[in-house]
């Protein structure tokens, strides 16, 4: 990592940073290649599972070829960084043309918009990716000849999506590539086919994501309505007279129809980066394999949401009221989704949870104008954060699904688990936010200060600054529980990726420890032979699982060295800001809200960002302390620590928010029970109404039928009277008719 | 008598007696003929009667359509005739046929001893 950083640096001074809007030049042709070699990937891998390969071949391909990428994204940098931003055209996608004039043609092509806000986020999508595809030969091992193959076909699938959403030149290619991440994360949560909340989950963040997914839809119809295009270059070269009307502070000549549209693209990303009201499929998208959770529901997927308010954010920047709302939205999710990981017992959950969490600081980020923040929070996040959910993982791998906190214990001391641990603290410390020598620290720190300097949104700041606390207090009670303290451990008692029903079990239980080889749960288990090598002794990850992990650990550190290359996030700020994603130090709600002349607020007469440096410092430390006094000193067995003496003092809260503050149950009750209710009535309908009239359609002539069927009695007599009768009234009639 | 006068006196209609029978006389011979064969047909239940009742039907509606012919000095009414005498034949062959092949079904002639082909 550190050799392919040092020449980037070396260029990152260029003028990119300061410049004003550029239009972009043409691109060069090889970084088509970022999107289509996982496509290639994608469709080696299909053709694997059509042969149904029984090796690990599938997995090899998506490594390789997701290596590629990674590399032609590295070239495709460099040149960003030499040339500014750049248009590789692919092929003419979409074009309907209706007259020769402005806005008389929609244009979507297959072209890839290169600016150095698209090069930071294929970075770390396509490097994860393919560190997470190799720790994934291993972790799938178990499915060779089974899923394996689907699994690394959706894989490679999700990354050609991820490029196409990141890289898209025109916003029906991102909704493209944001439909395609869709996909692929509903079929990978729903990789376990075979278990009812795995497909419930699978259909859960499906169905979740169609909300956000339809404002995201209309905001781009808007978009095409108002700019005449969905390209990128266009909307950036209309949206301009908008930020010179900003910037002279003349916030009430932008068109109204110009502000409603960040508003129904902000609803898209909360739907896709899970924040509030949308959060709830994140926490259950744990369903799936583990290597997933890291890559798409912690690493990349989730913050596209945070991409496309940052691709959009001139236009956010021109709205009064976007930017507040995805403020408070994200420090509310920030808080609840913090105060809910710090109660639940499932590691992998909490690292969901705090997902959820990070993912409000971003948006936080975005809202308080520090865009730059934002992205290197994202950067940052996506490496330690997929490091922590691959050690969680690894655990998870080794002990047979295990994954409640009361039943591990001590795992960093045991033989083989000495890299997991490492990584694990790590991860914990970056996530903690411990002060100067992490990189999450440092961009967590950024939100924390552009949040107490901005003059209009510093009750945020407070909301984030005690949620970085609680952050620490929660992530480092899942390192003091599981990877500190006395050796003891209780085997799951199901197979990989069913730990839900372990969970269960577990709390059936009331967890109970076991002495090392004791091997408990499994003299209830008998029936599963199979898997006794998992059942009985923890297995230690293997070389693959190893290498990604110290990998990741060794980044996590390196990533310091881009973030502090330079003042205001260094290197990865000047990725930002010269980009659209530039902060301009004003927005029109600032101007709404304190007229034109308004200033940095600070910190109780202090300099904020400054400030924070120390006090998100002291509250990073208290909240790790507070987890080692609680989970960690004193502590003899695996399923009790100090903190359960403090339980009953939190009243109910506590229950409250181990029962995710029944947000569930909420939308259960508002949503899903309505729902629930009329579908039933019409069902109702249906099967009477719709139903009656299309039966009594179908019984018309059979009644007819049977009134009428005496009349053919077969008498030959009877048909020659009727015959003779119906000529006789026919000729009386025309006898009448005539006369 | 030509064929020029006869027609003449069929179309003007001689008042006297014995003269020519007019189209009336056809008319009417055609028709008591077709009643006939249709309360023949009813009544009897005797599947060659029957049969015979329905010829005799085919041949009253050929005698109009000759005598027709013949008022509107029209060949086509004759030529007609001809064709259906000639189905007819062809028919009546197949008819007692079939009569022949129930009656060796049933050893009966009786039209409602076959009453199979019911709604």
């Amino acid at each position: 990592m550190q050799s392919i950083v040092g020449p980037l640096l070396a260029m990152a001074d260029t003028p990119a940073a300061a410049a004003e809007y550029v239009a972009p030049g043409v691109g060069p042709a090889y970084a088509l290649l970022v999107p289509v070699l996982p496509l290639i990937a994608f469709v080696l891998c299909a053709v694997c599972a059509a042969m149904r390969v029984k090796s690990k071949l599938p997995a090899w391909i998506t490594v390789g070829l997701l290596a590629c990428s990674f590399g032609v994204t590295l070239a495709a940098t460099m040149a960003v960084r030499a040339g500014g931003p750049m248009i590789s055209h692919g092929f003419e996608w979409i074009n309907f043309s209706w007259g020769d004039g402005p806005g008389q043609a929609f244009v979507a092509d297959f072209s890839l918009y290169l600016d150095s806000l698209t090069c930071l986020w294929m970075l770390f999508v396509t490097g994860l990716a393919t560190l997470i595809a190799l720790y994934a030969s291993e972790y799938m091992s178990h499915d060779v000849g089974q899923g394996y193959n689907r699994f690394f076909a959706a894989f490679s699938l999700f990354v050609f999506s991820m490029a196409c959403l990141v890289m898209a030149d025109n916003l029906v290619l991102l909704y493209l590539g944001w439909e395609g991440v869709g996909l692929c994360s509903y079929l990978l949560i729903g990789y376990f086919y075979k278990k009812p909340s795995a497909v419930a989950a699978a259909k859960k963040a499906f169905i979740v994501n169609r909300i956000g997914d339809l404002f995201l839809a209309l905001g781009i119809m808007l978009c095409f309505v108002h700019f005449g295009s969905v390209e990128y270059k266009t909307i950036f070269e209309q949206a301009r007279p908008y930020m010179e009307l900003l910037t002279q502070g003349r916030i009430a000549e932008i068109p109204a129809i110009a502000q409603i549209i960040p508003l129904l693209l902000m609803v898209g990303a909360f739907g896709k980066s899970a924040q509030l009201p949308l959060y709830v499929w994140l926490p259950d998208a744990m369903e799936g394999p583990t290597p997933v959770s890291a890559l798409i529901h912690a690493a990349t997927m989730v913050t596209a949401g945070v991409f496309l308010i940052a691709r959009a954010y001139p236009l956010f920047l021109i709205s009064e009221s976007a930017l507040p709302i995805v403020g408070w939205v994200g420090a509310l999710t920030a808080l609840l989704a913090a105060t809910i990981g710090m109660a639940q017992f499932d590691i992998k959950r909490i690292m969901a949870y705090s997902t959820v969490s990070q993912l409000g600081y971003m948006f936080a980020g975005l809202a308080v104008l520090g865009s730059t923040a934002a992205a290197a929070h994202v950067f940052t996040h996506a490496f330690f954060k997929a490091m922590l959910f691959l050690s969680c993982g690894a655990v998870m791998h080794g002990f047979a699904g295990q994954l409640d906190l009361r039943k591990l214990s001590g795992v960093g001391s045991m033989p083989g688990w000495r890299i997991v641990s490492i990584a694990m603290l790590i991860g914990c410390l970056n996530l903690a936010g411990f002060p100067v020598i992490t990189a999450g620290f440092w961009s967590k720190d950024m939100i924390l200060g552009d949040a107490f300097a901005n003059p209009s949104l510093q009750a945020i700041g407070w909301i984030l600054l005690l949620t970085a606390g609680l952050t620490a207090y929660y992530t480092f009670r899942v390192y003091f529980r599981v990877f500190a303290g006395p050796q003891q451990y209780e085997m799951g008692d199901e197979h990989h990726g069913t730990h839900d029903d372990a969970h269960a079990h577990g709390d059936h239980h009331g967890g109970h420890g076991h002495e090392p080889g004791h091997g408990g749960g499994h003299d209830k288990h008998d029936d599963h032979h199979d898997h006794d090598d998992h059942h009985d002794t923890p297995h230690a990850p293997g070389w693959a699982i190893n290498t990604v992990l110290a990998v990741l650990a060794v980044a996590s550190f390196a990533i310091l060295i881009p973030l502090k290359s330079g003042p205001d996030a260094g290197w990865v700020g000047s990725m930002v800001s010269g980009s659209s994603a530039r902060t301009i130090g004003d927005a029109a709600y600032l101007h709404s809200a304190h007229g034109a002349g308004h200033a940095h607020a600070t910190f109780f007469g202090f300099d904020a960002h400054k400030a924070m440096l120390v006090v998100s410092s002291i509250v990073g430390l208290v909240g790790i302390g507070v987890a080692y006094w609680l989970h960690r000193a004193g502590r003899t067995t695996a399923a009790t620590a100090r903190a359960d003496a403090l339980l009953p003092a939190a009243g109910p809260l506590a229950r409250w928010a181990q029962n995710k503050w029944y947000v569930d149950e909420l939308y259960d009750a508002i949503v899903r029970k309505p729902l629930l209710i009329l579908s039933h009535l019409f069902h109702v309908i249906d099967r009477y109404l719709v139903d009656g009239l299309v039966d009594l359609l179908g019984w018309a002539p059979r009644g007819a039928g049977r009134t009428l069927r005496p009349s053919q009695s077969g008498q030959l007599h009877g048909y020659a009277l009727g015959m003779a009768g119906g000529i006789v009234a026919f000729l009386v009639i025309v006898l009448l008719v005539i006369t | 008598m030509s064929l020029m006068n006869a027609a003449y006196l069929a179309q003007t209609g001689y008042p006297e007696l014995m003269a020519a029978p007019t189209l009336a006389h056809y008319l009417l011979v055609s028709a008591l003929m077709f009643g006939i064969g249709l309360i023949g047909f009813l009544t009897r239940r005797n599947l060659i009667i029957m049969f015979l009742c329905t010829e005799l039907m085919f041949q009253a509606a050929g005698i109009a359509l000759v005598a027709f012919g013949r008022y509107h000095l029209d060949f086509t009414g004759q030529t007609f005739v001809i064709f259906v005498l000639t189905v007819a034949a062809a028919e009546a062959a197949m008819a007692l046929a079939l009569v022949v092949l129930l009656f060796r079904s049933k050893e009966s002639l009786d039209a409602q001893e076959w009453t199979e082909l019911k709604g």
